[in-house]
């Protein structure tokens, strides 16, 4: 799956974990094995408690703990360049590997925007000395996010983006949209999109609803991003074109979704974390980690997600990770910038909220987090001989508090934080190397 | 009460006893010399981040009349526009130990953010559209006076609801104290959800024979640019209040600054119907009672201080004489009400 990726090579794993939970919900693992890892490449799946380590070895007793396809997501804000007060290449990838993550993408949104293929060349070389996971680009639409004029878009494909999005700002302008969906024909990759129509989200800064009335606070209606879904869906069947939709956040949304791909309309969506387990109502106290574009939107919404993930209707898990500084968010509500980080609470959040309460199964959860990456054409990570290891080791009974220790992001703006959370990462190996440990596995012994 | 940051904080007790101290202080501005040692020694440091003649220079006399040192700080022309965030601001002029800030703000939130950053009670004088806690409490010392008792009443708030903080702490105080509220105005300004609050909604005033009190709201000139109403000639032909709208029975107040012959017409505002300046004079003694009731009894606001900060009654039992030079802690409400003014 990294070919198209960029990352920084790191020592290939020699590791036994014995008696781990394989759960790979594309081939259809669900069982206790001992895994070997060699030279980076899943070497050997065997009963639970039969194979012994090989010297030079390092063994790790799994007791258990569960062992998935590593997660991919495709909605990540690098803010690199411009913006490393926010977060770089490192820091980003370090927290995408806390949480589990072996391959993110990168958003366009930068300083300058990743507009041309000089700088997505440069940063992609950027990438191989930096990125702790494999870093896939998606450049702009168009040129600096304006709305005006297509990037462009052949030269950026051969210089490695994997599709193109404005995110951060809608393409406001359907003709401008239909001419980048039409040149999609030529140049290939996914289109994504922020749904947003500005005349109808103004200044606004929360959900539009009883909660925004009772603060004082202007909203925005969830038809601001439902019309446009609808109006976007339409184009992209007109065109034949292949869209995704990112950070659905309410249910006219999901519902325009399913019926685009009732139509057979080639598109797909993600939705996040905090959509799926946030609403208004923790805005209440305008704590500015609780904001977020879009924002949290009702209950009923965040009902409709769930059941859109859990349908299929929305494809994947994405965190729409959008680190901002310290400063940047202590200040009123209506002054902070918009984002909350994801990459490391992710999967515990949505285990917690979700699959503990019966409302997911951690099979479908597992799938979801892992679906992005063939959304972009890239392979799907698996826990298979021979491939390269591309999976998480999870401790479903570990209990912790997000943020307690700190962050690997340089941002501890995260809507989670504070919250007891259960499941944590314990291990991930992204492209054959371990690239996040937790410290409390340490091994059992090095043979 | 460590702050007042909306008056959503207040129950309905709370209310009696700040409306109760205010009717009491209205005595003090009726003296020749309208000066009561209550808060001789504390600082109060006016904080505003907007344009305000009638709230600052109110919350100004009010802790004058107190004898408290007042400080004035506005953002014009200050730190604030080299780019001073509000947090440096505020750790700033806390180094001078205000004893409360007063606080008003273009931002919804900001009252309760700053009381995170300092010492000081923080008296929230406007956050954005979010609240005017004081706004209320004026208003329902207003009504008081006026009604006796405002439970029962049918209070209709009319006009641009969307960008009213005096709308909401309202709507909330006057359902406290047992009124049942309506807002009505154009379809544009009233927020979707606003009947979440408990209040009722009108799109027009057909029904404005019901009220017992209508409450007008500033129609802001910079909202037509925003196209939220066609013009100020058709909001007046729809909302505006005037003669042939009220009946004389009806009490009819207004925040302030009006905008004559747009959401009132002149007959109505000069009638005796018409409490608005009975508004601005409840302002000031209703100021008076909120920082006496945050400053006076706290001799040492710390951060972590909770609950009601007036001295109890065995505190004041102690006041013996020439207590009353060490600061206002204790000070019985006779010992304040009956000084001599230095006559």
């Amino acid at each position: 799956m990294t070919d198209a990726l960029a990352y920084q090579p790191c020592t290939p794993a020699d590791v036994l974990l014995r008696d781990v939970r394989v759960l790979d919900p594309r081939a259809g693992l669900d069982a206790r094995y001992d895994v070997r890892v060699r030279g980076g490449l899943v070497a050997e799946l065997a009963a639970p408690e039969t194979l012994r380590a090989d010297p030079g070895e390092e063994l790790l007793e799994g007791r258990g703990c569960l062992l998935v396809p590593a997660f991919f997501d495709p909605h990540v804000h690098l803010r690199t360049p411009g913006q490393e007060h926010k977060e770089d290449i490192c820091t980003g990838t370090s927290a995408a590997a806390a949480g589990g993550f072996a391959g993110v993408l990168a958003m366009p949104n930068t300083d300058p925007v990743l507009d041309s293929a000089p700088l997505l060349r440069s940063l992609g070389e950027a990438a191989t000395r930096q990125a702790r996971v494999p870093v896939g680009f998606l450049a702009a639409i168009t040129r600096g996010l304006q709305g005006e004029q297509l990037t462009e878009m052949a030269e950026l494909r051969e210089a490695g983006a994997l599709g193109f999005t404005d995110d951060g700002r809608p393409v406001q302008s359907a003709g401008m949209l239909r001419k980048a969906l039409q040149y999609q024909r030529l140049c290939g990759g996914v289109i994504a999109l922020h749904e947003e129509d500005t005349t109808l989200s103004r200044d606004g800064t929360m959900h539009e609803g009883p909660v925004s009335a009772a603060l004082g606070v202007s909203g925005i209606p969830t038809l601001s991003e439902s019309t446009m879904v609808a109006r976007d869906a339409a184009l992209a069947g007109y065109e034949d074109a292949r869209v995704h939709f990112q950070h659905l956040s309410c249910s006219a949304s999901v519902e325009a979704v399913a019926g685009a791909k009732a139509r057979g309309w080639r598109v797909s969506a993600e939705v996040t974390p905090h959509h799926l387990l946030l609403t208004d109502e923790h805005v209440r106290g305008m704590d500015t980690r609780m904001k977020m574009h879009p924002p949290l939107a009702s209950e009923q919404d965040r009902r409709a997600l769930i059941e859109g993930l859990r349908t299929g209707t929305i494809d994947c898990v994405a965190t729409d990770h959008a680190p901002h500084a310290r400063e940047e968010k202590e200040v009123p509500f209506e002054q902070a910038p918009m984002g909350t980080t994801g990459l490391e609470t992710a999967f515990a959040a949505l285990y917690t909220g979700l699959v503990e309460s019966g409302e997911l199964p951690l099979e479908l959860l597992v799938q979801r987090m892992t679906a992005g990456a063939q959304l972009f054409g890239l392979p799907a990570p698996t826990i298979a001989q021979g491939q390269l290891a591309n999976m998480t080791l999870i401790d479903l009974d570990a209990s912790w508090i997000a943020g307690e220790h700190g962050w690997h992001s340089r941002s501890a703006s995260c809507c989670f934080a504070g919250g007891r959370l259960r499941g944590r990462v314990m291990l991930t190996f992204a492209a054959g190397g371990i690239v996040h440990r937790e410290q409390a596995l340490s091994p059992v012994a090095v043979a | 009460m460590r702050h007042l940051l909306s008056i959503e904080d207040l129950d309905r007790d709370a209310i009696e006893r700040i409306v109760a101290r205010a009717a009491r202080f209205a005595e003090v501005s009726d003296r020749e010399i309208k000066k009561v040692p209550a808060l001789r020694g504390r600082m109060v440091l006016n904080l505003f981040y907007e344009a305000s003649t009638r709230t600052r220079s109110s919350f100004e006399l009010a802790a004058k009349r107190l004898s408290a040192d007042v400080v004035n700080f506005a953002a014009t022309g200050s730190s604030v526009e080299k780019g001073e965030s509000l947090k440096d601001t505020v750790l700033t002029l806390s180094a001078h130990k205000p004893d409360a800030i007063v606080l008003r703000t273009p931002w919804a939130g900001a009252a309760e953010l700053v009381s995170g950053w300092c010492s000081a009670a923080i008296v929230n004088a406007g956050d954005g559209k979010h609240e005017h806690p004081t706004q209320a409490l004026l208003d329902v010392y207003t009504l008081r006076e006026r009604l006796g008792a405002i439970d029962g009443a049918s209070i209709w708030i009319v006009g641009d609801v969307a960008h009213s903080r005096v709308a909401r702490s309202n709507i909330i105080a006057f359902q406290r104290m047992g009124a049942s509220v309506t807002v009505a105005g154009p379809p544009t300004l009233i927020p979707r959800g606003i009947e979440a609050l408990g209040c009722d909604v009108r799109y027009t005033l057909a029904e404005l024979a019901s009220a017992d009190v209508v409450y007008a709201l500033r129609m802001q000139r910079e909202r037509m640019s925003e196209t939220w109403v066609p013009s100020l000639r058709e909001y007046a032909a729809w909302y505006q209040l005037n003669a042939g709208r009220l009946t004389p029975r009806q009490v009819l107040m207004h925040p302030g600054p009006v905008n004559r012959g747009v959401e009132l017409s002149g007959e109505v505002l000069d009638s005796p119907q018409a409490a608005v300046t009975a508004q601005v004079e409840a302002g000031v003694v209703v100021r008076m009672a909120v920082l006496y009731e945050l400053l006076a009894g706290a001799s040492a606001p710390s951060p972590r201080r909770r609950g009601r900060q007036i001295a109890p009654a065995s505190d004041r039992a102690r006041t013996g004489p020439g207590a009353e030079l060490s600061d206002a802690e204790g000070v019985p409400d006779a010992a304040i009400f009956g000084m001599q003014d230095g006559a």
